[in-house]
């Protein structure tokens, strides 16, 4: 039974940690109805500037809570603004362009990005700090759940909720909302579509920063390839749930951790990673618009 | 005026670009010894660049501009076709390719071995991307797990030999058979997916063949590889290593040949000429009577049909494989030169092949920008001249 309450745990951090992405993916597809790439080596980017900014700031002796603190705002700003840049260079010119083409551009930005990264560093894997403080109330629960988790569950959660509630309920999120509906309907009811949709990138990628600092700090290494499974994972936590729906990315994230947390617990654990490919593939054949998605009709 | 706020514009990109680069390119720390490295001259290195780049990107861009809108006018000739007219010219056609099937022939007695493997390389990568084509430049599916037909092929012919030691001419029709076979295995559950989703699929089939590869030790032999493969017999003739390679280089000729002749007959045949429809647009497509679910299952296999028998060859050039060899890189760079080259057009594909395996051979210095600029070259080729080097000509009927 405890093996089994540890499994869950396991499962239940994987998945929020897949969500802080997923939720990336789907916002993107949701607004322009693009499968963004490069996200995964965004969330990556973020995880290497989190390593970068803790590492000059423990030199220079900063307690660890305000280490914590600014590393995450450093991650989030920059990861932020290399997703900015990337929507500017990489897909706005290529809105109007057919279907592949800005499809190609992102595979080739996120091969791009991976290489700078690994020129920029190194292709080592790199010790990553254990940015999270260990609490002391905590040392009862030790064998099923660690501090980590649960501050990693407890951040994903705050953030969903923070994200929910900002696109209910603020001018924004609406105008997001306005967007990914009908976006030439929202142009035309005076939304600034280019301004939106470089919003919904920087909160993406300020997200799948803030997964990266945390799946970093819980795996304790990262190096450049990190970014290509994971953002495979998380895309397949966002169809699972029924890209674009901003719950789905949630509720598939949660289940992808769960299935992959057991499978590799009580089948193998060699597969880790067929296994959410293999997700993927049944989804797509049995419900292609995934658990929470509706299907699309494609109108002429 | 314009130059005065383009410069405003070009500085304030080279310092978003100094700070967006600043972390990665400018520290450098080891985590461990808690020691830090700054490299500043990198961080004015982006800003002098990406000022530089911008600002030419700015003048190239506005003469386009400026040349497009005279034509536009009337005032200016499109100059580009009477340019081109003696390189579109039959004899010339004719012209380039005797003489580049001659260079071809004497290659290997003018060329060391190494440089013959290099263009047998080459000459694979031109069967790989040719092969590619058909599914992403001719049908317009995404595959970006291509690679794992190339493993296929290579494994069949490995293991077909290790456990009942068939040459290279039984497999290399098994090869491409069972890379049709899984092509449709692959193209069933994606038929009624739409690009993108068929993008990520097929990288995840290509992945879960690599880790199948990898972790089924008693089939494959995991990450250690098979070896020991043996190089195309002649008859049963003993051969040198350096006349195996030549021997080799001729049948990859040979191969190519054969692929451009297939691939040019198929496009003008009654099924290319539904992956053309298919790619333009597929409700049209259906529209028109076209059997969507045969038609892209077609464009599947017969992609995959290439790339098993070039895996066939693979494994006959290197006589050793292992998993490492079919990573999602591979993958991209197969799609790099179908997109470099020009989407559709075969001249285009081969061009695009030479020139992204040949030139990173040539320049080892830089090696290790090579995937930094497979990267870049797929998105600049998108923003500039998403047709390719060599665009495709469709083909046009007179009016009756």
């Amino acid at each position: 039974m405890d093996y089994f309450i540890e499994l869950l745990f396991s499962g239940l951090t994987r998945g929020s940690i897949y969500a802080l992405i997923a939720l990336g993916y789907t916002m993107v597809y949701g607004i322009i109805g693009l499968i963004n790439f490069a996200h995964g080596e965004i969330y990556m980017i973020g995880a290497y500037t989190a390593l970068i900014i803790s590492t000059v700031l423990s030199i220079y002796g900063l307690p660890p809570l305000a280490i914590l603190a600014l590393t995450s705002l450093a991650a989030a700003l920059w990861a932020a603004a290399y997703g900015f840049t990337v929507e500017r260079l990489a897909y706005r010119p290529l809105r109007n362009a057919p279907r592949l083409s800005p499809l190609i551009s992102a595979i080739g930005m996120s091969i791009f990005l991976q290489n700078f990264v690994l020129l920029a560093q190194t292709s080592d894997f790199q010790p990553f700090p254990s940015l999270i403080p260990e609490f002391a109330f905590m040392e009862p629960f030790a064998a099923v759940i660690g501090s980590k988790d649960l501050i990693i569950l407890a951040v994903a959660a705050l953030v969903m909720i923070l994200l929910t509630f900002m696109i209910k309920f603020t001018r924004t999120g609406k105008a997001m909302r306005a967007t990914s509906q009908d976006r030439k309907m929202a142009l035309l009811v005076g939304i600034n579509v280019d301004n939106i949709i470089s919003i919904t990138f920087l909160i993406g990628s300020a997200l799948a920063a803030i997964g990266g600092l945390l799946i970093a700090s819980h795996v304790g290494q990262i190096n450049y390839s990190i970014g290509f499974i994971a953002g495979i994972k998380a895309f397949t936590a966002a169809v699972l749930g029924g890209i674009g729906s901003i719950p789905g990315a949630v509720l598939g994230s949660f289940v992808l951790g769960l299935t992959e947390a057991f499978a590799t617990g009580y089948v193998s654990s060699d597969y880790e990673d067929a296994f959410a490919f293999a997700l993927l593939v049944l989804i797509l054949i049995f419900r292609p618009a995934g658990l929470l998605g509706k299907a699309a009709i494609d109108k002429v | 005026m314009s130059t005065l706020k383009d410069i405003r514009k070009a500085i304030g990109i080279g310092l978003w670009f100094m700070f967006l680069t600043f972390p990665l390119l400018v520290i450098k720390v080891n985590p461990v010894e808690k020691t830090v490295i700054w490299r500043w001259h990198t961080m004015f290195l982006v800003g002098v660049a990406s000022f530089g780049v911008y600002l030419l990107s700015r003048i190239v861009l506005t003469r386009r501009d400026a040349r497009q809108e005279r034509i536009r006018l009337g005032q200016e000739q499109e100059t580009t076709k009477s340019n081109l007219r003696f390189f579109t010219a039959p004899q010339f056609r004719l012209l380039l390719a005797g003489t580049g099937l001659l260079f071809v022939l004497v290659f290997p007695a003018l060329f060391s071995t190494y440089q013959i493997n290099i263009m047998i390389t080459a000459l694979m990568y031109v069967v790989l991307g040719l092969g590619l084509n058909i599914v992403v430049g001719v049908a317009g599916l995404l595959n970006l797990g291509y690679v794992a037909f190339y493993a296929v092929g290579a494994y069949t012919y490995a293991l077909l030999h290790l456990h009942f030691c068939l040459g290279f001419w039984t497999v290399l029709p098994i090869g491409g058979l069972l890379g049709a076979v899984f092509g449709i295995l692959l193209g069933f559950p994606i038929l009624r997916l739409r690009g993108d989703y068929l993008a990520i699929v097929t990288l995840g089939f290509g992945e879960i063949i690599r880790l199948v590869l990898e972790n089924w030790n008693e089939f494959s032999q995991g990450p250690s590889g098979i070896a020991d493969i043996p190089r195309p017999g002649f008859f049963g003739i003993d051969m040198s290593l350096e006349t195996a390679i030549i021997y080799l280089y001729y049948l990859m000729i040979c191969m190519v040949i054969f692929t451009i002749f297939v691939v040019n007959r198929l496009q003008n045949s009654r099924i290319g000429r539904a992956w053309f429809a298919l790619r333009e647009d597929e409700i049209a497509c259906q529209a028109m009577g076209i059997d969507k679910t045969r038609t892209k299952l077609t464009a599947f296999a017969l992609g995959a049909t290439w790339a098993g028998m070039a895996g066939v060859f693979f494994a006959a050039k290197t006589t050793f494989i292992n998993p490492a060899s079919f990573t999602f890189i591979e993958s991209a760079i197969i799609l790099c030169i179908v997109v470099l080259g020009g989407m559709g057009s075969i001249v285009g594909v081969i061009v695009g092949a030479f020139v992204l395996i040949l030139v990173p051979e040539y320049l080892r210095v830089f090696a290790d920008y090579r995937m930094l600029v497979f990267g870049a070259v797929l998105v600049v080729m998108m923003l500039l001249r998403p047709q390719g080097i060599v665009a495709n000509v469709r083909r046009t009927y007179p009016q009756p």
